[in-house]
């Protein structure tokens, strides 16, 4: 392997401190294999003692290549590969592959099927937030909120079993819709899940809002302005804990959306600790749309009108939803025939990955594991 | 480009596309610059309903751009409620700044490419963009020749760094001025670039692989 110094060749390094003893800047990889970076991130770091003055990121080790293999499958084919991008959200990404064809097709999802989407994509992302907040507890030295966070996913993935038979990587959706009609007693387990998991959220509150230590570990660590996270395109709910109100399913709105009312959550200080309360504060939003969801879910097809052969006009289009990462788009070109001539994934992981030197320079080595989870990346989604 | 590394071997093994189905790379007319003309020809032979087709484009914005830049806006159109702007090389770094500076178009959601080796401009460079201020996006698109580089637009936008890494490490387009412009998802020495439609699916840099894995081929 190269040299770690030839990568940190680009970057402007401050001076290290100087003390007495006159300190040496240190070199150390951390990862490719490292339990708290999540999957095989490797991050260089250049330490002067504790104080990191700067990171580089090397990625890459999980690429497969799935934008290549989508021009050598048809529309359909392709559907499965993208749940294996972001494996714990995989219903998200379904969903925004799914919406882009359909609009590539010029085609609609029924509203039953749009109701059917939009409960199954907020439970997966309260599924993908408390993994989250399982691991990014467990990294900063809390190990309960993990087996609490377990076993209240484990409702979660049971229901995705019972409608789709799988438990991750779900292939929920199809192109026109949803292949499953929900089964019988769907609407009585997820309700039934809505009353369970609101006291077990409280629970989770109780063990770190308040506590000192999670407060000393997580508050004033890895502070990004609201202006920094535009310009790195930092989306999701990190550039909402920088203040800044913005939510795809609120600002452009997709499948059955714009019928459901709930809140966006913001922080003001761009910290560690804000951008916890917001992803609890959206996991309550959450269950909010999904109870919406089930009340009112209508009757009727869940399947719109689709061709057999699938055969888009030539076109391209660029369609995103708001992933529990953030932005996940999809840009998809077709030249008429029955393969996507080229389809782009943005990867919301992959461009908030960028913003962990911003996070992290002048700051502990401690707090740098603290920034990864906090980030909520998935390394299949940035190396896709 | 010339000094384009080749993989040692000729891709082999490519699968082949079922019958009757176009190779991806064989496309006669380019989609994506043409779908104006293309489509209504499509309708007609098809006895089905017109598909959507691609219409004019008309806001202050526009207006702005060809008044300062005449045909150097090539097309601006919507297409099913998108807007794009299909601009010539020479100007687009300067309409992405004025896009930035004047437009606000604040956030740089993706930066990609596409491939059409039929043609003589091969490769199709795309941004898609968004606009806090207005909740509007749009996509800017120009075309360059293979081995012709285009200016970075770190500047403009940081967010640009490693998706034009990407865009260097998938299709080999060069960025002038980019900061640190190396391979991001394959290994450093990687041969090829494997979202160019002449790369087969399951080529590899076998060389590559033989020195660092220590096994015949990855396939």
């Amino acid at each position: 392997m190269t040299d770690p110094t030839t990568y940190l060749s680009h970057l402007e390094l401050g001076e290290p401190d100087k003390t007495f003893l006159d300190s040496n800047e240190l070199i150390i990889n951390m990862g490719p294999q490292h339990p708290a970076t999540h999957g095989v991130l490797r991050v260089i770091l250049k330490l002067d003692g504790e104080k990191v003055l700067g990171t580089e990121c090397v990625i890459g080790y999980l690429h497969r290549g799935v934008e290549k293999i989508a021009e050598n499958r048809t529309y359909t084919m392709f559907n499965p590969y993208v749940d294996r991008m972001d494996y714990v959200a995989a219903v998200s990404n379904g969903l925004g592959y799914c919406e882009a064809v359909e609009k590539l097709l010029n085609i609609q999802a029924p509203p039953r099927a749009n109701y059917i989407r939009v409960i199954l994509t907020e439970l997966n992302r309260m599924a993908s937030h408390q993994l989250w907040l399982g691991t990014h507890a467990l990294d900063i030295g809390a190990m309960t909120p993990l087996f609490y966070t377990f076993r209240d996913r484990e409702e979660i993935l049971k229901i995705f079993e019972k409608y789709c038979g799988a438990r991750l990587t779900t292939h929920a959706f199809r192109i026109g819709g949803c292949q499953y009609e929900t089964y019988e007693g769907f609407e009585r387990d997820v309700k039934k899940f809505l009353d369970f998991v609101p006291p077990r959220i409280d629970e989770y509150e109780e063990l770190l809002t308040t506590n000192r230590i999670w407060l000393e570990r997580t508050r004033n660590v890895g502070k990004i302005s609201a202006a920094d996270c535009k310009a790195l395109g930092v989306t999701g709910p990190v550039l909402r804990a920088s203040g800044v109100k913005w939510d795809i399913r609120k600002a452009q709105p997709y499948a059955a959306y714009p019928e459901f009312q709930f809140e966006i959550p913001t922080g003001a200080n761009g910290d560690t600790y804000d951008r916890y309360m917001v992803r609890m504060q959206e996991m309550r939003q959450s269950l909010r749309i999904i109870r919406q969801a089930v009340e009112g879910i209508p009757e009727g097809p869940i399947m719109a009108k689709v061709p057999k052969v699938m055969k888009p006009p030539v076109g391209e289009v660029y369609h995103s939803i708001e992933a529990p990462k953030g932005e996940l788009g999809y840009f998809v070109v077709s030249d008429g025939s029955t393969q996507p001539y080229r389809v782009r994934v943005r990867p919301p992981s992959f461009v908030n990955l960028q913003a962990l030197d911003v996070m992290v320079r002048g700051q502990l080595v401690a707090d740098v594991i603290a920034v990864i989870g906090t980030l909520d990346i998935v390394l299949g989604e940035v190396d896709r | 480009m010339a000094e384009e590394p080749k993989s040692p071997t000729p891709p082999s093994g490519e699968p082949k596309p079922p019958a009757g189905q176009p190779i991806p790379g064989s496309v006669q007319s380019t989609p994506a610059q043409k779908p104006a003309e293309k489509a209504p020809e499509k309708a007609a032979a098809a006895t089905k309903p017109a598909g959507p087709t691609p219409v004019p484009w008309e806001s202050p914005l526009v207006a702005k751009l060809k008044a300062q830049y005449g045909s150097g806006v090539r097309e601006a159109n919507t297409y099913l409620g998108q807007n794009y702007l299909v601009l010539e090389p020479s100007i687009t770094n300067e309409v992405l700044q004025i896009l930035r500076d004047e437009e606000e178009f604040d956030y740089c959601v993706d930066v990609t490419a596409a491939h059409y080796p039929k043609r003589e401009k091969q490769f199709d460079l795309i941004w898609i963009l968004y606009s806090f201020a207005r909740n509007q996006r749009l996509r800017v698109k120009t075309m360059l020749a293979d081995g012709e580089s285009f200016p970075s637009s770190v500047a403009i936008w940081p967010t640009t760094n490693w998706l034009e890494r990407e865009v260097f490490d998938m299709f080999g387009i060069k960025f002038d001025g980019h900061p640190d412009l190396k391979r991001i998802l394959l290994p450093e020495g990687w041969k090829g670039y494997p979202l160019r439609k002449d790369y087969g699916i399951i080529q590899q840099d076998e060389e590559w692989v033989k020195t660092n894995l220590g096994i015949e081929s990855g396939q």
